[in-house]
Parts: C-alpha cells; structure tokens; sequence
C-alpha cells in the first residue's frame, strides 16, 4: 500500500528526560521516525521536554515543542497545530501513557486525531497485565501462573497459586519500577504495598517465579497487510529474575535449536496479531525451562523500546524508521533495505558476528543502596560489543565499560560463591574469577543458573590465560599472540597477564602485522553487497573498511551514559558530524553505547562501532589516516585519551591537561590575576590536614580526573573532613585530592564559549538556581542571569575570554564561576564541550557544537559571522530529574556529587513561567494551593518572609517546625506548628503521608543534616510532595507557583523564537 | 599441510580441522541462517556439496535423534567460524564433533568465513576441496580437477530410496499422497501425514504411472543436482501431467517447471538461508521463507508455457512458486516444510497443496 494521503500533519511524542529505563535510545528511535515521516513528506510537530535531545533540535521537525509532556501541553499543542494523527510508539512509556490519557479523556475524538503506530486498544491489551494475561490465554499461549491484585488481601490471596518466590509486577509503570522479587512474606507485603503505590491504576500482578528459566527477546515487526518479520532475538546471559535492562544479553540467540527457536517466532507473531499490534515494532519476551524446553510468555511492549533499540544497532536493521513508515501504510516489501539498496525491507536480518551488551550501573553514586539485580532496572547506561565470536564481543563490551567492571580477583572464597549466587554488577568478574581459580564451569553454572555455552566459552577465554601466564612477551610467538588477539583480549589484559605495559603489548603486536581488520555489519551475512561502512573490527583475514579519496575526521564518542555523562555528549558528538560532512569531509564516528544517535549508521560516512579506548581509537586511526581526531565532544572519555592518540583537531592536549592539574592551573590563574577559591593539592591525610588547617572550613573536597563529582563532598567540622578524604583518596588512586575553600551562599554560574585560539566568542551564561556546592548537573539554571548585575557579567565574559585565549582553546569551553559578596571566582574550567551545550544552542538558537567542529577544522571565528546575541526576551530554564525512587536512599538532598540523570527544558516569558515548565516537565507536582511546610536552618531564616509572603498571600497554608515556626510567628505570619519526627506525633511525616503538605522548602543544618529532616525528605519522595534544599531553590519555586497562579502556561514553537538575525 | 579449504580458483584458507579427518571435494555453498544445522547436514539437498555457515557459532547445542532430515548427513565438508566443542542443550545427545566423525564428514573452522562468503558471493559457488588429513596440495589439485561439479549431475537419482515404501498409512485417510522421492526431507513426509492423509514414497527413478498408482496427489520433493540432468524423471513428469493433481518443492518445483516446458538456469551462487522474502501473489503477503537451491526455473517462460506465477522471490525477482490450473499443479523453489527455518508457509503444505486433489 502507498504511504496515506489522508494524513498531513503528524504529532510525534518524545520521551522526555533520560530516566532509569528510558534513555537516548528514544532519542535515537524519535530522530529516526521524525525524519522518515518528514521525508515522505508529512509535516512533523514534535512534543518533547529533553533540550539534550537530537530529535528536538529545530531542523528534525516542523514544529518543535520543548514544552512538559502533559495532558495540558499536548491539547494546546494538539489545538494549535491540528495534526491528523500522533504516532505514541517512538517515546517511550511515557508517550504512550500520554496517547492513552488523551484517548481516554476524549481529547483525540474531539480534534480528530488519530493514533497511528498502536491503536489504544492494543496498547491496553499490551500495557494492561490483567487484559494481557486473559489475551494470551485466550489465543493458547503459555504464561505463567498469576493473578492481579489492588490490595494487599487480594494479594494474598493469590500466594496459594503462585508461591513463594513470587514476582511482583506494578500496571504501567517504566522499567519494573516499583516491583520485585519475594522470598519471604515480609518481603512479599513490602513489595506488594510499594508495587500498588507506584501504579497508576494500583494495579499489580502476582506471578509464579520462574527465576533460573532462560530468557528470550523477540523483536517483532508488523504491517498493515498482515506481513510479519523477526527483526532479532536476544538471549539473556542472565537467567530470569534480572530485569532484561540489567542483563546481560548476546544476539543472536546462542542456545537455542531451529526447533526451539521458530516455537518463539510463531508465539511472537501470534502475541503481535493476539494483542492487536497493526504496525510497527514490538519486542516480545519469553522464558525458556532449561530442563525440558517449555515456554512461557512474560510480556509485551507494543513499541519500539531499548530492546529494539539495541537490536536495530544490532543488525543494522533501523526498526523505529521502518516503524514510522509503516505506521503510515507503508508495507514491508516497500520499503527498500538501506544497507543493501537493492533488497525490500520485508526479510529477516542474519548476522555474521555476535553482539554482546553489558549495562552500566552507577551504585557508588548511591551508598548504601541495594546493588542485588531483579526485576526493577538500576542500570543507567549500557555498551555494546561487536564480535565475530562471543569470546570477541564479550571482552569488547568489558573494554567498552570504562570503569564499570568490577574487579573481583583476591576476593575471599566465601564472598566469591556469594557474588555468583546473587546477581549483582560484579557477577561477571567474579564469574571469570572464579573459573580462574579452576572452579568447574558445572558448579558456576549450579550457582549462577546461566547457560554452560556461555559459561564454557569464558572458561575457553580464562584456558587461553593460563597459557600466557607466568610469560614474557618476548617468548609469545605472533602466532599465540594472533590466537590472542583473535580471541578478543585487549592489550592491557595481556600486558597485565605477561607483566609488561600495553605499549609494549601494541608495538609488539603492530610490529608482527597482527592488526584488527574491519568488518561491515550489513544485515544479510554478506550475501549482498554492503554500501554502508557500519564497522567493528575483528582478527580476521579480510578488510572491508574501504578507501575514502576525501580527507577524514574522527570524532570519539562518549562510551555509555552515566551520571554525569550522557545524552549531551551524544548530541555534541552527532553534530560535529554532520559538520565535518557538510565541510566536504568524511566524517568517521567511533563509539560502543547502542542507544544513541550517534551510532547510527546514517549519522556519520563511517561508523566505527568500537570501544573508545586507547587500542581501538588507535585501530580506526592506524587504518583511516584522518587528517585529524576530534576528541572534545565525547565528555571526559576521549579527553583521557589526549597523550595517546591523534593528531587532535581542537584544543591541544597540554591545554587539557593544565585544567586538570591543579598547579599549574592555579599558576594560570595567578598569571591572569583571576580570583580562584583559596585550595589546596594534596596526596596524604598528613598534607590534607594540614591544608585544612591553613584553609579553615568549610572545605569542599575532591579528587581529580573524575567526573560528575564523584566523591565530592563539602565538609562543615574535621570529622566530616576526616570522613570525605578517605573516600576522595581511595577514589583518587594515585591522583592527588583537590581541597578548596567552599564559597557559602554564593550563586554559581556556568558560560560555554567558542574559541578559534585568538577571539573568544561567549555563546551562554547560565546562572545556577542552587546555590554553589550543587553540583552544576544537579542544579537547575537560568538563561539570561537573573541576579547578576551588568559589571558582573562584564567581569566574568572577560575572564573567560582571558582564559580561553590563554590556554589557545579552539572549539568550546566552559567555564564554572561563582559569585560571592559581589567578587567574581573561577571554579573551574573544562576544555572541552560541556553538558550544557544542547541546552544552550536551543536557547540560543545556535548550534554550538556545529560552530566548535568547523573551528576543529580550521575555521577563524570571524568567518562564522555569529550574531549578537539576543534571547528575544525568553527565558529558558534547565531542571534535572533524579533516579532516586530506584534505590533505597538514605536522603535526597543535593550536594557536590551529581546524582541526576536527565534534564528538561521549561521556556516563558517571565522567570517563573519557563521554571514551573521545567518543574512540570521534570514531573514536579507543582501546587497551586494547599499547605506549605517549611525549615529553614539559621543562617537562612533572613529570607523567610520574602519565602512566605507571597504563599501566604497566594492562599497558602504554613506550616513550620520549632524555630522555624517562631520565627514566622514573629513575623506576624500565621502558621501551624507541626512535630518534627520523634518530637511527638502527628509528625511532619504524617502530615504528608495525610495529604496535608503540597510543597516543603527545607535547607537542612551542615552537611549531615538531621535523621527527621532526611525521613521528612523521603517521605516527600515517596508521596510525590516537592521538596527544595536550598534557599535559592526556595525562591524560584515559589516564582514558579505564583506564574502557574497567574494564569496557563503557553506552549511555544521553537522555530518561533525571536532571536538575534 | 594443515587443515585447509581450497577453491578451485585457487584461493584458500586454511584452519583448524574439527569433525572427520578425511578429504571430500564438492561445490561450495554458503547457508545463512543462524539455527538449523542439524537439519542442513542431514538434508539430501545439500549433497556432494561443502557447506559454509555464514553464523559464526554452530554447534551450541549438539545433535539430537529428532532433529535430523534424513538418515545421514549428507553434506561433504562443513566450515563455520567456531564450532562448539561443548553443547548445552535440553533434547542434545551428542556433540556435533563426536557427531561429524561418526559421520565421517570433514570440518574446518577458525577461518574468515566472511571473507570466503563474500568471494562465493563474487564469483559464484564453486568446487572445492576440504582437508583435514593432510593431503599434500598435489593431490587437493588433481581431486579438483577430477570432480565433475555440480552442472549435469543427476544426484537426486542417487540420493533417493530405492524402494517404494509406506510412510503412514492411516485406517481411514482423508487423502492419498505419493510422494516422488530425490532426496525428500522428512519434514515434508511428516506435514503430509499430519493431515490424516495416507502417505507412500516412491523413489525418482520410477515411472509415471507408478508415481501415480492409488494417489490423490502426486507431491514432488526436494532433493539435490541439476534438475535439467534429470531427463528421465522430467520426461515421466511430462507423462502425468493432467492425470493428476501435483505439487512440488524445490527440486520437484524445478522437475515440473521442465516438464511443462520452462528452463532451468544456475543462480550465481543460489539461495540458501532461512530468511528469504517470498511474496504470494494471490493473498499479497510476504513469507519469511527457507530456502535452499542453487538453480531456478526461469519465470519469464511460464505464463507462455499456461502457468502462472504464484510465488515471487522479492530479493532477486526470481521465480519462487507457478501454478498451472490445467494441470491442477502448484509448486513452490522454496521449504514450506521449514525444518529448518520460519514456518511461515507451512499452510502451503498443509492445505493448498492438498486443495488441488479436492
């Protein structure tokens, strides 16, 4: 069938901030449908909160929404543009919760609007686990015993049938959230209350545990004619019981007879047609006995999802595109294969090579938090490995982790046995550990339930150890070190195994032309010819990178997300790309995180799917010859490859490294006669107190070469000091500990700026909403300033300029400052693009990293003729948004150390009106009316009545623990006085569980705060009540409130924007 | 000399023997699905030929007793990128090492069997030689020369049962099927009986009428060769048609597409895989469908010849299924037995097929 002639304008439905369990791997599904459907000549509106996002820069739709991803946002959205349809399947959970809502709520019949992608409902039938229970039933398809319930008696009810273990499954909620696994009944009650809580609809599903069953992915495609294909199928490493999105899983699936296999295709194809899914792409999951083959089917998602994802990236088959033109009336057999040009889209890829995927979790972001694996997602980003064997692809993807593997060698016996029994982020370690150690694969197997293919094929890897071990790399013949290499063991595990150092191991090994040769990932097995370099290197024989006559650039990724580095440094990366193309060059991208858009195959001439890791870059180099590599987009990741790799294109690698050591910073500094915080530099808990001493505190401490500020913390008393600097060492290894004089109630500031060496051009000064000691992630900020006068900012630009000029930075750099009684401080700088930069090139309308690449490249500022700049009066604010409802967490108040892992975007025309979008948008239940509690420590109590004044007058009702509440007293204010926790009850936490608190502005006392104050916090956490702690923070949440009052917030058209010429 | 693969364009790879020591010449084919093994090596299809899966993995989970698509494995040599020495799987009974060398079937593995797809892809499947024994490259070269390749080969008349034997014969069937055997996969045997009809296997040699003795419907099976050197049985082809109703698959698609008077024609370098696009033209759908023939009926003659097309395959355009309405024939080049593969077409077997005699 044709594309549909009856729809014109289509609404697509991002997915909003990067949160557990929804990343970029919908930014990359969004992109991909926007410019399919925009290609088949649809005009495009897009909703989407997350300014870091490729798909909501202004050129991927006709309209662009950075606006909440709400009910009220959609319809004013939705009366504005008029389109004829919106397509729910590309964003994610939160897209499709949104499509239904509107369903439901009869907002789509009263426009006439139409989902197209999944009808609403399939969409119940799939997101519902009652209905699709029932479904599955009904057409003869084997699930395991459960049964639904809505409260705890109903739950109960239901062990007879299933058992303990039992697994808990909360209706629509995103990543197993808010689920588990029971052993016990204690845990059962514990679960079941959480899971009822956290559904929207309090919905649970009680089902017989199949934990140490195999598990299975299908990813699933459909059309209107009925035709069916198997895109992929992913088998899970880990057995049932961890969370898919916390496995670790191999495509294809390696364990499976043709037999067993094509039971779970036709079961797939029947879920898809039982559940009603018309078009497009859908990922099924089955678990699979081990002992006699039986299958059960466990669920559904009737969207493109991080499975499809991985398993477009995987095959080379771009599901979310085909997707979006099939939704459209497209059929398969349309549209054409884009890697082999000549085949229809409409047949099943087969791979020549094998692709492991391992998540990254970031746990010592969160002390104290569970690190055991189930079926709720804790990972925040993931890597994959390309591989012609598993072996390949599995130690690829251990490379592409960058931090994330865990060692487990020396670990004590007991500990080990542990570590295999209960899945955790080291389980993988401590299985070669293990095997190392001579244990059977059989007995790993009888405590880790997974496969013994998978846990021979390690075993092979740890055999092929022992017989370099106790060697000198002299006495390796080329042929054992091909075997080696062949066997996918990076450099810097041989240099460890024959006690030697990985240049030796690379010069050895490029000296006897053992060299990786490069492979095309093509979807057909090699049956066709390949016109898309999609690349990953292997010791094979055969080379198929092909000769480009142009001159080549590299641009290194950023490896998998994580606190403190993700979508960002993608949508940087993408668009150095399209710059060097549109420079005349060719642009080769290297990275290994299989959610982004930047390991697309379409993003970049060349894509080379590889860890970014000394050994791999120099590959791509050693085999491209690029006139240069481009290493400042990928965040910290390629920055730490500086020494090693090049030529660079862009800041020098010494200009990077004056940043990071803080001596010859300071020295800078000085030279420039620009004020720094007073610090020190420090390698022993002697020297640390003895700075201490000299510096006085507070004393915010670090280590260095780190990132997202990890293991930062500020320190009030010497027993806070004594405390940090044992973690900020151990993180530290041998890097030094940065001690700094913290600036108290000072305001912070961040300024991204161009640089071509000589002229400096300041392109955003982004004023922190925290307070300094925030981390500059965490804390929301404003676009233009708000409080920093016009000397002020004069100061700052010219400092920059000054620094910028100096360290001869070519590209873009950002700057960290803070103000303090009027007096302008550096805090840091950082060589390279920052976090901030989608954020600011959708504020200011220009795209920053674009300009940096063509500055990589050679060009004068002067020739990019960039405007004055001019926000058009707009202000544009950034809200994070945090994972924290995943771990058990002891607190929730901001500090030094990043914990968020996405941001938003809120745009008005006052301050208020662009943050209560942003809050909105980073899902804050902002109150219009009700009570608000609030504590503020003393050094704070100055401002309670600009505080509490206009919530009183708003209609507000105070409430207010001991001298908090005197003090407002003796303002005049009226105010209930309310217990603190432990004073007496009802305390502060049963006024929230009851309902009775809306908002709770908290600055809590030194760092530590008070056991009440932190239960108050989480209990706001766990009722959804807003909770702000910082003074700061305070004030511009109670703008944000009196804006919401003032009337509706307008959503605007990015493309509409008045801005500079 | 070590393990090797020679081709007779001279290129080689050389690699780690698994399986049989031995030496076997054939043509070399590659196969592209990624599950399936123990299917292609017991398929008779696949005889006189060295397979290369394109998968890089085979072997994971070992040979069981019910898997297999014939008594033997057929194939002359296999090559993979790794196979398995350790299997895990519920239904395994044996490794496909231990397996091979009962078989006495030579394998190679170790080698950049990408890089010898994409040099079959180019320049066309060819003849030749696996050895593991350590056959001086002298003799490799003399063993090539002497083979006669693939073209003009009547191998289905060797592969097939000699005897005419009763595959299922329950007491009261829906439908009477003859089977013409040339090397018939037992999966085709087994869809057929599962529909209650009667089901006896005649070998390719036979003649017309005994083909067609106590049948509702003659069905034509798979098998291996070149179906133009088949003259004989074309020529009994030729002799039923219109007697009968008749269906075929691959080979037999081939032996009929000849008999009503269509050519066959060598495909550079065939298809074989599990994830061929097939579109019925009659319901419009696409079929994921198994695949696996080096030559083709030629398309263009079978409408001229009264037929018409029924099936096409949408990666190349060519002839993937006809039907002559005369005759009351249909038959397809692709597996609708799967076994291994999608069993999307499964329906062809079990209904459309068994339509004609109604």
């Amino acid at each position: 069938m044709p594309r549909r002639t009856d729809l014109k304008t289509i609404l697509v439905i991002g997915s909003g901030p990067i949160v557990i369990g929804q990343a970029c791997e919908f930014d990359y599904s969004g992109t991909q449908a926007c410019k399919a459907l925009r290609k088949l000549g649809y005009r495009v509106v897009l909703l989407n909160s997350n300014p870091a996002s490729i798909m909501t820069d202004p050129d991927v739709a006709d309209a662009t929404y950075i606006e909440p991803i709400t009910a009220a946002f959609a319809i004013q959205v939705i009366e504005r543009e008029r389109p004829d349809a919106i397509l729910p399947t590309v964003g994610g959970q939160t897209a499709l919760n949104l499509a239904m809502e509107l369903h439901r709520d009869g907002v789509l019949e009263k426009y006439g609007v139409e989902l197209i992608g999944a009808r609403p409902e399939a969409i119940d039938v799939a997101e519902d686990r009652e209905l699709f229970k029932k479904r599955m039933i009904e057409v003869g398809l084997p699930v395991p015993p459960s049964g639904v319930a809505h409260t705890i008696a109903e739950a109960e009810a239901l062990l007879d049938l299933v058992g303990l273990p039992a697994i808990i499954r909360p209706s629509f909620t995103l990543g197993g959230e808010g689920g588990g696994v029971a052993y016990n009944r204690d845990e059962f009650t514990q679960i079941v209350t959480q899971g009822i809580e956290r559904s929207p609809i309090g919905q649970i599903l009680i089902e017989k545990s199949l934990l140490g069953w195999k598990e299975f992915e299908m990813e699933v495609m459909r059309d209107l004619a009925d035709n069916v294909i198997i895109i992929c199928s992913i088998e899970n490493f880990d057995p049932m019981g961890v969370h898919t999105g916390d496995s670790i899983t191999v495509a294809p699936a390696q364990t499976l007879t043709d037999r067993e296999l094509q039971v779970l295709r036709d079961m797939s194809i029947l879920v898809m047609r039982a559940v009603g899914v018309e078009t497009g792409g859908s990922n099924v999951q089955f678990a699979v006995n081990p002992e006699n083959g039986d299958v059960s089917v466990i669920e559904m998602n009737p969207r493109v999802s991080r499975s499809s994802a991985l398993a477009s990236k995987a095959t080379g088959f771009p599901i979310a595109k085909i997707a979006a033109q099939l939704a459209v009336g497209l059929t398969l057999d349309e549209i054409t294969n884009d890697i082999t040009q000549k085949t229809p889209a409409s047949f099943e890829p087969t791979l020549d090579y094998t692709v492991v995927k391992i998540p990254r979790w970031n746990f010592e972001k969160f002390p104290g938090s569970d690190r055991t694996l189930g079926t709720r997602m804790k990972s925040v980003g993931e890597v994959m490995g390309l591989g012609r064997t598993f072996k390949e692809a599995l130690l690829k993807a251990i490379s592409s982790l960058e931090g994330g593997y865990t060692d487990s060698s020396g670990m004590d016996e007991q500990i080990l046995r542990e570590r295999l029994a209960i899945p955790t982020p080291a389980r993988l370690s401590a299985i070669f550990e293990a095997l190392r150690r001579g244990m059977d694969p059989s007995d790993v197997h009888q405590l880790t339930r997974i496969d013994r293919w998978f846990l021979n094929e390690m075993d092979e890897l740890v055999a092929a150890e022992h017989s370099l071990d106790g060697r000198f790399l002299s006495s390796v013949s080329p042929e054992e070190l091909r075997r080696a290499k062949r066997l996918g063991m990076p450099d810097t595990h041989l240099a460890q195994i024959l006690g030697t150092s990985e240049e030796q191991v690379a010069a050895r090994r490029v000296a006897d032309g053992v060299v990786p040769a490069y492979k095309r990932v093509d979807t057909c097995a090699a049956e066709f010819e390949s016109n898309t370099p999609y690349l990953y290197s292997s010791y094979e024989d055969e080379d198929e990178a092909g000769e480009e006559t142009r001159d080549r650039v590299i641009i290194l990724g950023n490896g998998p997300n994580r606190i403190g580095q993700g979508l960002e440094f993608d949508y940087c990366c993408c668009h150095a790309a399209y710059a060097v193309r549109e420079a005349g060059l060719v642009s080769v991208m290297v990275n290994c995180n299989p959610e982004t858009v930047s390991t697309d195959y379409d993003t970049s001439d060349k894509l080379y799917f590889e860890p970014v890791t000394v050994e791999h870059v120099r590959g791509v180099t050693d085999r491209e010859r690029p006139r240069g590599v481009i290493l400042q987009f990928g965040g910290q990741t390629p920055l730490k490859l500086s020494h090693r790799i090049g030529p660079i294109l862009g800041t020098s690698a010494d200009a990077i490294d004056l940043c990071e050591d803080r001596e010859r910073f300071n020295k800078l500094m000085t030279q420039l006669n620009i004020r720094q915080p007073e610090g020190a530099m420090v390698h022993t808990r002697e020297e640390a107190f003895a700075a201490a001493a000299r510096l006085g505190f507070p004393l915010l401490v670090r280590p260095s070469y780190v990132l997202g500020g990890r293991a930062m913390q500020i320190c009030y008393t010497a027993d806070d000091f004594g405390n940090a600097l044992d973690e900020a060492l151990q993180v530290s290894e041998s890097h030094p500990v940065l001690m700094d004089r913290f600036l108290e109630q000072a305001v912070e500031y961040d300024v991204d700026a161009l640089c071509d060496g000589d002229d400096v051009y300041i392109a955003g000064v982004m004023e922190h909403i925290e307070e300094a000691g925030i981390h500059s992630g965490d804390s929301a900020c404003v676009m233009p300033p708000t409080t920093l006068t016009p000397a002020l900012r004069v100061a700052m630009e010219d400092a920059v300029t000054r620094i910028a000029r100096r360290l001869r930075v070519i590209g873009l750099v950002n700057v960290q400052l803070a103000v303090k009684d009027g007096e302008l401080f550096v805090i840091e700088v950082n060589p390279r693009a920052s976090r901030t930069v989608p954020y600011v090139a959708k504020a200011t309308g220009l795209p920053l990293a674009a300009l940096a690449t063509r500055l990589c490249l050679g060009a004068r500022l002067a020739d990019l003729k960039l405007p004055v700049q001019d926000l058009g009066g707009n202000f544009f604010t950034k809200a994070p948004v945090f994972p924290w409802r995943r771990f058990e967490v002891k607190d929730v108040m901001l500090g030094p150390e990043m914990h968020s892992t996405g941001e938003v975007m809120g745009v008005g025309r006052s301050f208020g009106e662009a943050y209560a979008k942003a809050l909105i948008a980073a899902g804050m239940r902002l109150p219009t009316e009700g009570g608000v509690f609030l504590s503020l420590r003393d050094d704070d109590k100055h401002a309670l009545a600009e505080l509490a004044g206009p919530l009183h007058e708003l209609g507000f009702k105070l409430l207010a623990t001991g001298g908090t509440c005197a003090a407002l007293r003796a303002l005049g204010f009226p105010v209930e006085m309310v217990y603190k926790v432990k004073e007496g009850r009802p305390d502060i936490v049963d006024h929230v569980r009851n309902g009775r608190v809306q908002i709770m502005i908290n600055t809590p006392q030194g760092k530590k705060g008070l056991w009440d104050e932190a239960s108050m916090r989480l209990a706001g956490l766990r009722f959804g009540v807003p909770c702000t702690t910082t003074l700061r923070a305070g004030r511009a949440i109670v703008e944000a409130i009196r804006a919401l009052r003032a009337g509706e917030l307008r959503a605007v058209r990015l493309q509409d924007l008045s801005r500079a010429p | 000399m070590g393990s090797i693969l020679l081709l007779e364009d001279g290129r080689s790879f050389e690699g780690e023997a698994f399986g049989a020591r031995g030496t076997r010449v054939g043509e070399v084919v590659f196969n592209t699905a990624m599950t399936g093994y123990q299917e292609a090596l017991t398929d008779p299809s696949y005889a006189e030929q060295i397979v290369v899966m394109t998968s890089p993995h085979i072997g994971n989970t070992g040979v069981n007793s019910e898997d297999p698509e014939s008594e033997r494995v057929w194939v002359s040599g296999f090559v993979a990128r790794q196979f398995s020495r350790v299997h895990s799987n519920h239904r395994a009974e044996l490794g496909l090492g231990p397996h091979l060398r009962a078989q006495n079937v030579p394998a190679l593995h170790g080698i950049d069997t990408r890089a010898l797809v994409r040099h079959i892809r180019d320049k066309g499947a060819m003849k030749g030689v696996i050895s593991t024994d350590g056959t001086p490259a002298a003799e490799l070269w003399s063993l090539l020369e002497r083979w006669p390749g693939m073209a003009g080969r009547a191998l289905a008349q060797e592969v097939c049962t000699k005897e005419p034997y009763v595959y299922a014969a329950p007491d009261s069937p829906t439908l009477r099927v003859n089977v013409v055997d040339g090397g018939v996969k037992r999966n085709i045997l087994r869809l057929l009986a599962s529909t209650g009809a009667r089901v006896v296997v005649k070998p390719i040699t036979a003649t017309a009428e005994e083909w067609a003795e106590d049948a509702d419907l003659v069905f034509f099976g798979n098998g291996p060769g070149d179906p133009a050197a088949l003259t004989g049985p074309v020529e009994q082809a030729r002799r039923l048609l219109g007697t009968k109703p008749i269906a075929g698959i691959c080979l037999g698609h081939q032996l009929l597409g000849l008999a009503i008077g269509a050519r066959t024609f060598k495909l550079p370098f065939g298809h074989r895989g599990a994830n061929h696009p097939v579109k019925d033209i009659e319901t419009g759908r696409v079929e994921i469908t198994s695949q696996n023939h080096g030559f083709c009926v030629d398309g263009a003659q079978i409408e001229a010849l009264g037929g018409r097309i029924t099936h096409v395959h949408l990666n190349d355009g060519t002839l993937a299924g006809f039907a002559h309405d005369r005759y009351r024939l249909a038959a397809v080049q692709f597996h609708p037995e799967a076994a291994p593969g999608p069993r999307d077409s499964r329906h062809l077997i079990l209904q459309r097929f068994l339509a004609l005699a109604s």
